[in-house]
């Protein structure tokens, strides 16, 4: 294997697990605490559970983009 | 992990990595995935009404995601991908409307396995002879242009001659896609294809960029990158109003959603980022297994009676 191979595949891994950190970490902050709530809206208020249910994967993706952008940006190095 | 509103027990791990798998081909063809991520859902119990609009949750947050990568890159066309949505989002509603209509004939899944079998293997075909025609004509005219980094986006097509003579049909209004390096062609045109595609949808299930993907290359003569990353953000749009009326009829989970999305949000860079090193033929080429995939499905689930 090559070695700038070896070195971008080193990278990736830390960066993965960098990101898998930070996921976790987001798991218990949204299946904790925002679980029980969206479960009452879904069987209570349909209409507004539908709503928050777009915001919230589209504001998911928008940071997610962000940090993954940013950590694919250490791993790619200069070829970004 | 217990997701309450599914009522589903289902390892995070496990959504991670089908989000992650399903973000990698959404990024790099443009499509939705629903064609492996609903069967996966399912394996895990997941209801058949939750496993669909779930999955439909989870690729409008894939597909912003991979839109944007895209759009960085220069490959979104944001005129015919607003365009585009409309056609969709009024096809899915009459390919809704067909299977209502099937469903009270009674002979709904028979009809709809056939035409989604005869769809997907003649897309397969099409785009195999296609490409590989594409791809040896290019290497029988010159070596000169090596695919390298940022490649040309104007790719070749066996289909050309037939694509330049739809653009040819003048029906007013015709418009501009400077974008995708379209000079005039008839709105109603790019309304025609997001409707097929749109009904199709509706028809089959999922997004069905396997059927619009190829269309806007074949038909409209857009570039194979501009039409993957056009069609990712034409997707945000009617994928969005697919989990909006889903949701509504509480068929979404959308913690499901957001667990499966921090794979794909990952996953759908890699794809987006991947498109550049491959010349339009060769992702088109690449593309071929997807439909045949979905084929697949369709045929296990017609002869066993057990949807995936």
């Amino acid at each position: 294997m090559k070695q700038g191979t070896a070195r971008t595949l080193r990278a990736f891994a830390i960066e993965l697990g960098i990101y898998a950190l930070l996921v976790t970490g987001y798991f218990f902050l949204v299946l904790h605490l925002l679980g029980g709530w969206l479960y009452g809206l879904e069987v209570h208020h349909r209409y507004t559970y539908a709503g928050i249910a777009i915001l919230l994967i589209i504001g998911q993706a928008v940071v997610l983009e962000s940090v993954t952008t940013l950590l694919l940006r250490l791993i790619r190095g200069r070829s970004e | 992990m217990f997701f309450p509103i599914s009522g589903a027990h289902i390892s995070p791990i496990y959504l991670i990595i089908v989000g992650f798998l399903v973000g990698i081909l959404g990024g790099f063809f443009g499509v939705g995935g629903s064609f492996i991520a609903g069967p996966a859902l399912r394996l895990v119990g997941l209801d058949w009404n939750f496993a669909v609009g779930t999955d439909l949750a989870h690729i409008v947050g894939k597909s912003v995601v991979a839109a944007k990568r895209h759009r960085a890159l220069g490959n979104v066309d944001l005129r015919l991908g607003l365009i585009m949505a409309i056609g969709t989002i009024a096809g899915a509603e009459a390919g809704a409307q067909l299977i209502q209509m099937l469903k009270r004939a009674g002979n709904v899944n028979l009809i709809v396995s056939i035409v989604a079998i005869v769809v997907y293997l003649s897309i397969s075909a099409f785009m195999l002879w296609e490409s590989q025609k594409t791809l040896r004509s290019q290497k029988r005219r010159s070596s000169k242009e090596k695919v390298k980094g940022a490649i040309a986006k104007r790719d070749k097509s066996a289909f050309g001659p037939t694509t330049r003579a739809i653009q040819r049909v003048k029906i007013w209004p015709m418009i501009a896609l400077p974008t995708s390096g379209v000079k005039a062609i008839s709105l109603w045109m790019i309304l025609l294809v997001a409707f097929v595609g749109g009904v199709f949808g509706g028809f089959l299930g999922g997004g069905a960029g396997y059927i619009r993907m190829p269309s806007m290359v074949y038909v409209l003569g857009i570039p194979t990158h501009l039409a993957v990353g056009t069609d990712l953000f034409e997707i945000i749009i009617s994928a969005s109003y697919g989990t909006l009326t889903h949701a509504i009829k509480g068929n979404v989970d959308i913690l499901i959603a957001l667990v499966m999305h921090t794979g794909a949000a990952i996953g759908a860079q890699i794809g987006a980022i991947s498109t550049q090193y491959f010349a339009g033929p060769k992702i088109r080429l690449a593309f071929v297994p997807l439909p045949l995939i979905g084929a697949a499905i369709v045929i296990y689930t017609l002869f066993t009676g057990h949807k995936l």
